[in-house]
């Protein structure tokens, strides 16, 4: 389901996985062969007319299919369609793999419920820090060897702080500068106002908590960029230090805010990568990095979790 | 940089001769310490007629006796070594209108309800002071009461309407 930048991805990629592609739907549209899908076909349809069949929807919804993959837009608040996408295939019991954050981020505790009742099983590596593993090696660890996670979330905010404090620009400018790039996109209130980065801290908080208690973005504590100027990066590189837009999760909830953390040390990443350090009990602060963003790198995530659940 | 680092002052008396600071620097950066400023009080003697040099230093706790230790076998007069001395600093920013909102009562609050004192201050105010300026205070905190002292920064900057930038110090989420 989705039929944006990973949708696409993922569509043209899942071959080279092994897999089957049986249904694609966008907002408007599907597409729906038991016998698998021409992706190349699909996807040239899908830029030459915008749509991807002429089929309803609803249509991928009831598709023969082992896995739904839900990459339609994160939506807040009840996290629809995405979560009604997620609810369906629970009900017939499939599997379904996350690359939109709505439905974790906003109803962790609903689709909990729902998998619990289902013989289908949940995965969402992709909705946090794109490409880095960060969810699977939380696993591989366990849960509760973790303590904290705290890291870089959001490439635009980072993109647009790094180089703040490189050239001493303003904020206005270099924001500018991150939408010529394409780096920013013409709206970048989810990205500058932490939000973003907020969805990503409370699914962390919400698989850390691992059902003790459950997050929504009603309870990060959540603060922007918008309002640092350079002269408090001028300040703190003067002392071997630069802000970063760091967001941390534990099992208590979730926080998102600029910080001061020092110039070498493993978060001050610059350009648009992402970092994520994982405190552990046993084996100290584990960092993972990388790109945190793109359709290929947010469908290589998907992939990833198809293939956990062949196992 | 693991977030187990931790920033330490020392204070140390140099002979006031050619070389003297650099020869004291050495040993900290070859031990694991990472040199964050330097006040050398050259018009100030101390009593042996010695100059007084406080260097903010950041290191992992477990390195901190090896940089003290160096310093000492380099010859260097550690002043302030005790265990008990040392503080732990904490750097914060706070943008705002800090000097409308009265930056020295700010600073004096903090001071006041928490186990910090102020060890240095800096502003900028490219714009003049009427509008949006940064201030970087450093902060000498008793060892635990790290997070009580950021707490009080939070509450006196929420009340002026100030931003803090806070450093990102272990268990703070």
């Amino acid at each position: 389901m989705g039929a944006g930048a990973v949708g696409r991805s993922v569509v043209a990629l899942a071959g080279e996985h092994g897999h089957d592609v049986v249904a694609v739907a966008d907002s408007q549209t599907a597409v729906v062969d038991d016998d698998g899908l021409d992706a190349q076909a699909v996807l040239n349809r899908k830029s030459e007319r915008g749509s991807v069949g002429d089929a309803d929807p609803g249509a991928a919804l009831d598709a023969e299919y082992d896995v739904l993959v839900e990459a339609t837009p994160t939506t807040l608040d009840d996290a629809e369609p995405g979560f009604g996408h997620v609810a369906r295939a629970l009900e017939r019991d499939r599997d379904v793999v996350l690359a939109n954050k709505g439905p974790v981020a906003e109803r962790y505790a609903d689709v909990a419920d729902l998998e619990a009742e289902s013989a289908g099983r949940v995965r969402f590596e992709a909705t946090v820090a794109g490409a880095i593993p960060v969810l699977g090696t939380i696993e591989d660890y366990g849960r509760s060897q973790v303590t904290a996670a705290k890291g870089i979330f959001n490439g635009t905010a980072n993109f647009v702080l790094s180089r703040m404090a490189a050239e001493g620009l303003s904020y206005e400018h270099v924001l500018a500068e991150a939408q010529d790039l394409g780096v920013a996109e013409a709206d970048p209130t989810f990205d500058v106002d932490g939000t973003d980065a907020a969805l990503k801290c409370v699914i962390l908080a919400n698989v850390l908590a691992d059902g003790d208690a459950t997050y929504t973005l009603d309870d990060a504590d959540v603060e922007g960029i918008r309002s640092i100027p350079p002269s408090a990066l001028d300040l703190a590189a003067e002392d071997g230090r630069t802000v970063r837009l760091v967001g941390e999760a534990t099992a208590e909830g979730a926080r998102v805010g600029p910080r001061l953390v020092p110039e070498s040390g493993p978060l001050a990443v610059t350009g648009t990568q992402n970092v994520v350090q994982l405190d552990t009990d046993a084996a100290g602060a584990l960092e993972l990095g990388g790109r945190g963003a793109g359709g290929d790198e947010t469908a290589s995530a998907v992939l990833a979790d198809v293939r956990r659940l062949e196992d | 940089m693991d977030a187990a680092v931790r920033a330490y002052t020392v204070r140390l008396e140099l002979v006031d001769e050619p070389g003297e600071l650099l020869r004291a620097l050495e040993p900290i950066s070859e031990n694991g310490g990472n040199l964050l400023s330097i006040y050398h009080e050259r018009g100030n003697l101390t009593p042996r007629g010695n100059i007084p040099v406080e260097v903010d230093l950041e290191c992992r706790p477990d390195r901190f006796d090896v940089v003290v230790d160096a310093l000492r076998d380099a010859g260097v007069t550690v002043i302030q070594a005790g265990e008990d001395a040392y503080t732990e600093q904490v750097t914060v920013l706070l943008v705002g209108h800090l000097v409308d909102t009265d930056l020295s009562d700010t600073l004096s609050r903090v001071e006041a309800c928490s186990a910090a004192s102020v060890t240095d201050l800096s502003l900028d105010a490219p714009e003049g002071t009427d509008d949006v300026s940064s201030a970087r205070v450093h902060l000498a905190v008793e060892s635990d009461g790290v997070v009580e002292a950021l707490e009080t920064v939070r509450a006196v900057a929420e009340e002026k309407d100030l931003q803090v930038v806070e450093p990102l110090v272990e268990g703070s989420a």
